[in-house]
């Protein structure tokens, strides 16, 4: 009979474990995704496309290495991109960040003038028109931005819009790459 | 809040499309498996959909990626990795079997072979209690019987009532 | 114009009756007082009432296009027609609670009206559970989530028109009948917690909640039907199960439901299995608000979700963690004083019942478990994974085909005891009959034996049959069989007719699972596809404006045989207010096939993507679900329910 006692809590020990991972849960954001290259730290993929701003010379993932850099995925269809386009202006200009862009999924013609009106803060922008740099990186939604560290591999990606909070938390993983190349 | 903010921006509008391409196939065998393989591949954009029926672009990219590489004569596994290389597990509708999985997989059985053994148990401990029980007229006759909480009137009108109802 | 102001001041008054009715009659019962006790009845027609005029002030402001209230403002049009209008009341997060406090408190008050012949205090404290209830959910409204707050001082002149998934016929029927059946579970939890309260759980309890369980199961097998229907109409890609979170939390507290509904049974007629029926009724109800926390709070992704909310979830998981938290504790210290002496043996129609509640028991875990792994994974940090249609249906299916071969045993057996050589002696001849008409039809049909379609044909035939070898064990012994037939009971066929509702809706389940075919096209004007017999010409599309929206319609062709059949027109609609595009499928249904053609994207020269589907027996599906309401509604109809418990010495 002391048994039939005891079994008589196991439904209410199932519910509080399952409470447990629910009200975890509530602090989980379901539709993020990790990236895959940043969890294997591997380098962007390879790829050859021209260059947005002068479309005859072709990039490839070497031009990405060298230092630690930002790698910011954009388009001109995508309104979040146009709300930080502002905020990656002035970490280029006044922090001094390296970024590189993608135009992901874009029109040049479009995208060329869109750099002319708000400024460009890339230091090179690879032109992707037909996505399958964006698709072979795993990009879900624009804007997507990588930290890259200085041999061009992937270390950690943020999706969503670049602004002073999410900056905090790429300006650590940032410090925290070079930190690690030094000796 | 600012969460909150982030997926009112990432949330595409609610909207029922049929996502349909007008690939032609070169054999049947190919149009059966590139159903099969959409319909089995998440849309890493979407809220909660498979490549097959979402209309985001995403998904249309990934569509034109299987069909590229079935016409190329990839075997499914080779399709499969390719998608999962770059998005992670989270693609796969039917999760692989690893140790992450093998509760998912193997939880329901076990738990079913539980109930079971549950059953046997009670029904086998049920019998000794009628057993040695027989010597009370009641049990053996299939009456009701008072549990503690019936007073002796009780369970004689409730007999009365199941006694209708077994007449029926 | 004070209308909205009166809803939310009649729901603060609801919630105020509500906090009376779990307390008064409550104390009432447990000292014996006759007056307190008395208040129950009278507290549950205000709840409602007030409910009530809450619901039309919200309806009111919705007919009358009110967008002042930010709720009405986000989820109606005045382009929107006026019974749209009025289901766009559940057209949101909102909306959608009031409809549910409005059906609890409809539920408490039919309680209160139909159980005059219960003991006052088990009324009592029946109505004080569901007052219980009432309050979390009238807190959640009135905290979190009001539909009647104001944009002040300024307010749009327009609103921002319902979704259009949602302007249809399915919204204004489907929400009802889905909370119908989820928050009827909640009488059958107010029952359960009643008798452990009082600590007299017994056959009669059984017997109280037994028609109300069957009705509220009859209502949830109902609304998920009308669900399953809808997405298939309504959403373009002719699925018609998509193992959605959303789904998935209308299926578990309707597998525990129907596994309640068969342990019910075995209590009444035995008096066994009285903690696990009391157990089972409490996770009826934990389901359905567990469902209810899934697709509000965000913590799942879903295709039809809520726009969701943390705090929102956060609130929903304190109120579960009350709720259920609370039955369960209150289960673990009565239950394990609980004790049955019935006895059967490991051969019984007890045995055999409680084998079937197993097997519904470990359904139900199995969705439940791949419904939240994704989550459990991800609050592991293991990293992120999906869980969808290939596992559900891989784990699923072998479950219920088990339970259907238990079915077929379960309702031949006799109580008590049951010996191997009677079972052998009563199915041999079903099974074989069974096993040669399934194997016989699916050649028929197919002209081959795929296992499963195989499988799924034999084991509708074994439930049919088996039920007539129940039939005919009932009318053998009487001379009369035709009058044989009229006396068994409504509950007798209520069961007979689910039972062929499941069988019924195994067939579609096969056959449309394997059988269907799909075929995506590029068509320009004069093109034409053959398929099944079928040839479907496109003619063209034609522009068509609708009160809210603009319309491209195909025009396509149907021969059978070479002569014209019908005439089929998709359509893809631009809701103008939203700007959202939206494929109405054209579909022909028939009793033996649905032909379902929808329209994609407009291609170069004047042609169209457009997909052709040919689903066999898709209307068996609902046809079992209709078949299923129908035996549940007709068993809690019977006559026995309603009999007084007189004294038997008076």
């Amino acid at each position: 009979m002391k048994s039939r006692k005891l079994f008589a809590f196991v439904p209410l020990v199932i519910f509080i474990g399952l409470g447990v991972f629910l009200w975890i849960g509530l602090s989980l954001d379901p539709r993020e995704l990790p990236s895959k290259l940043a969890e294997e730290q591997r380098p962007v993929p390879e790829f050859e496309l021209p260059s947005l701003t002068d479309p005859a010379r072709m990039l490839t993932p070497e031009d990405l290495a060298g230092e630690v850099a930002l790698l910011n995925v954009w388009a001109t269809w995508c309104p979040t991109c146009k709300e930080e386009h502002g905020y990656l202006n002035r970490l280029a200009r006044d922090e001094g960040v390296t970024i590189y862009g993608i135009n992901y999924k874009d029109e040049p013609g479009k995208a060329r003038e869109w750099l002319r009106r708000y400024l460009n803060p890339y230091k090179e922008v690879i032109l992707d028109e037909k996505g399958s740099l964006g698709l072979d990186m795993g990009v879900y939604g624009a804007p997507e931005t990588y930290v890259l560290d200085a041999s061009g591999a992937v270390r950690y990606r943020h999706v969503g819009a670049v602004d002073a909070q999410v900056w905090k938390t790429l300006k650590q993983v940032m410090a925290q790459v070079e930190q690690e190349a030094r000796p | 809040m600012r969460t909150l903010m982030l997926w009112l921006m990432l949330l595409a509008p609610l909207s029922a499309q049929a996502a349909i391409d007008a690939y032609e196939f070169t054999d049947e065998q190919n149009e059966d498996r590139f159903q099969q393989l959409t319909n089995e591949l998440r849309c890493p954009k979407c809220q909660n959909q498979n490549i097959a029926d979402s209309d985001a672009p995403l998904a249309a990219d990934l569509r034109r990626e299987v069909y590229r590489m079935l016409e190329e004569g990839e075997p499914d596994e080779s399709i499969i990795d390719f998608m999962v290389t770059r998005y992670g597990d989270f693609v796969l509708y039917r999760p692989r079997v690893n140790e992450t999985t093998w509760l998912l997989w193997y939880g329901p059985f076990v738990l079913l072979g539980i109930g079971v053994l549950v059953v046997v148990l009670i029904s086998r401990n049920r019998r000794q209690v009628s057993r040695s029980a027989a010597d009370k007229p009641a049990a053996a006759s299939g009456q009701y019987q008072a549990s503690e909480a019936l007073s002796a009137k009780e369970t004689e009108r409730l007999n009365k009532l199941l006694q209708q109802d077994s007449d029926q | 114009m004070i209308i909205p102001e009166l809803g939310e001041y009649a729901l603060i008054l609801a919630l105020c009756l509500a906090v009376l009715l779990a307390t008064v009659p409550l104390v009432g019962a447990s000292r014996g007082n006759t007056l307190w006790m008395g208040f129950a009845r009278p507290l549950s027609k205000g709840m409602f009432l007030f409910t009530l005029f809450s619901f039309f002030c919200l309806s009111w402001s919705f007919l009358y296009n009110d967008f002042s209230v930010v709720y009405v403002a986000s989820n109606s049009n005045t382009a929107l027609p006026w019974y749209y209008r009025l289901s766009a009341v559940w057209g949101g997060h909102e909306g959608s609670l009031l409809l549910w406090v409005l059906i609890l408190s409809g539920w408490t008050l039919a309680v209160a009206i139909k159980s005059r012949n219960l003991p006052q205090d088990i009324i009592a404290r029946v109505l004080a559970v569901m007052g219980w209830v009432a309050i979390g959910f009238y807190l959640f409204i009135l905290l979190t989530s009001s539909p009647f707050e104001r944009y002040l001082p300024g307010y749009p002149q327009e609103g921002a028109d319902l979704n259009p998934l949602l302007q249809d016929f399915g919204l204004i029927v489907h929400p009802p009948m889905l909370y119908m059946g989820y928050v009827g579970f909640a009488v059958a939890f107010a029952f359960a917690i009643a008798a452990l309260l009082s600590g007299r759980l017994d056959a009669a309890w059984a017997r109280w909640s037994r028609p109300w369980t069957s009705v509220a199961w009859a209502f949830l097998t109902l609304g998920i039907a009308l669900g399953s229907w809808w997405a298939y109409y309504e959403l373009g890609w002719g699925g018609w199960w998509f193992w959605d979170p959303v789904e998935n939390a209308s299926l578990m507290p309707w597998l525990v439901g129907t596994a309640l509904v068969h342990s019910l049974a075995v209590t009444e007629k035995r008096g066994v299995f009285k903690s696990w029926t009391v157990l089972l009724a409490i996770f009826a109800f934990s389901l359905s608000l567990l469902g209810t926390f899934l697709v509000r709070s965000g913590v799942l992704t879903s295709v039809h979700a809520f726009a969701s909310d943390p705090d929102r979830g956060l609130f929903i998981l304190i109120m579960l963690a009350v709720v259920i938290g609370g039955s369960l504790v209150l289960y673990a210290v009565r239950a394990g004083q609980m004790r049955s002496e019935s006895s059967f043996g490991l051969l019984s129609r007890e045995s055999l019942l409680l084998v079937n509640n197993v097997l519904l028991v470990v359904a139900c875990a199995m969705v439940l478990l791949g419904t939240i792994y994704p989550l459990i994974i991800d609050a592991l940090g293991m990293g992120k994974l999906s869980v969808g249609p290939p596992y559900f249906n891989a784990l699923f299916v072998p479950l219920m085909s088990i339970m259907l071969v238990f079915m077929g045993a379960g309702v031949v057996s006799r109580w008590k005891q049951t010996s191997i050589t009677m079972l052998v002696q009563q199915l041999w001849l079903p099974g074989v009959i069974a096993a040669v008409l399934g194997i016989g039809a699916t050649w028929l049909y197919a002209g081959e034996l795929k296992p499963w379609v195989t499988l799924g044909m034999v084991l509708a035939w074994w439930v049919v049959l088996s039920g007539l070898r129940d039939l005919y064990n009932r009318l053998r012994h009487r001379r009369e069989k035709l009058a044989g037939l009229l006396k068994q009971s409504r509950s007798y066929y209520g069961m007979v007719l689910a039972h062929m509702g499941v069988a019924v809706l195994v067939v579609g389940v096969a056959l449309v699972s394997i059988y269907s075919e799909q075929r995506d096209l590029r068509m320009q004007p004069g093109d034409e596809i053959t398929f099944r017999d079928y040839t479907f010409v496109y003619e063209g599309n034609r522009h068509v404006e609708g009160p809210n929206y603009t319309s491209d319609q195909g025009q396509i062709k149907v021969l059978y045989q070479d002569e014209l059949y019908t005439e089929m027109r998709p359509e893809k609609r631009l809701y103008t207010a939203r700007g959202n595009v939206m494929t109405e499928a054209a579909i022909d249904p028939g009793f033996t096939r649905d032909l379902y053609v929808a329209l994609g994207e407009p291609l170069e020269n004047g042609a169209w993507a457009v997909r052709v589907q040919y689903k066999p027996y898709v209307r068996w599906l609902w046809l079992g679900g209709l078949l299923m309401t129908a035996g549940g509604l007709l068993a809690a109809s019977d006559p026995r329910y309603r009999k007084r418990m007189r004294p038997v010495a008076a």
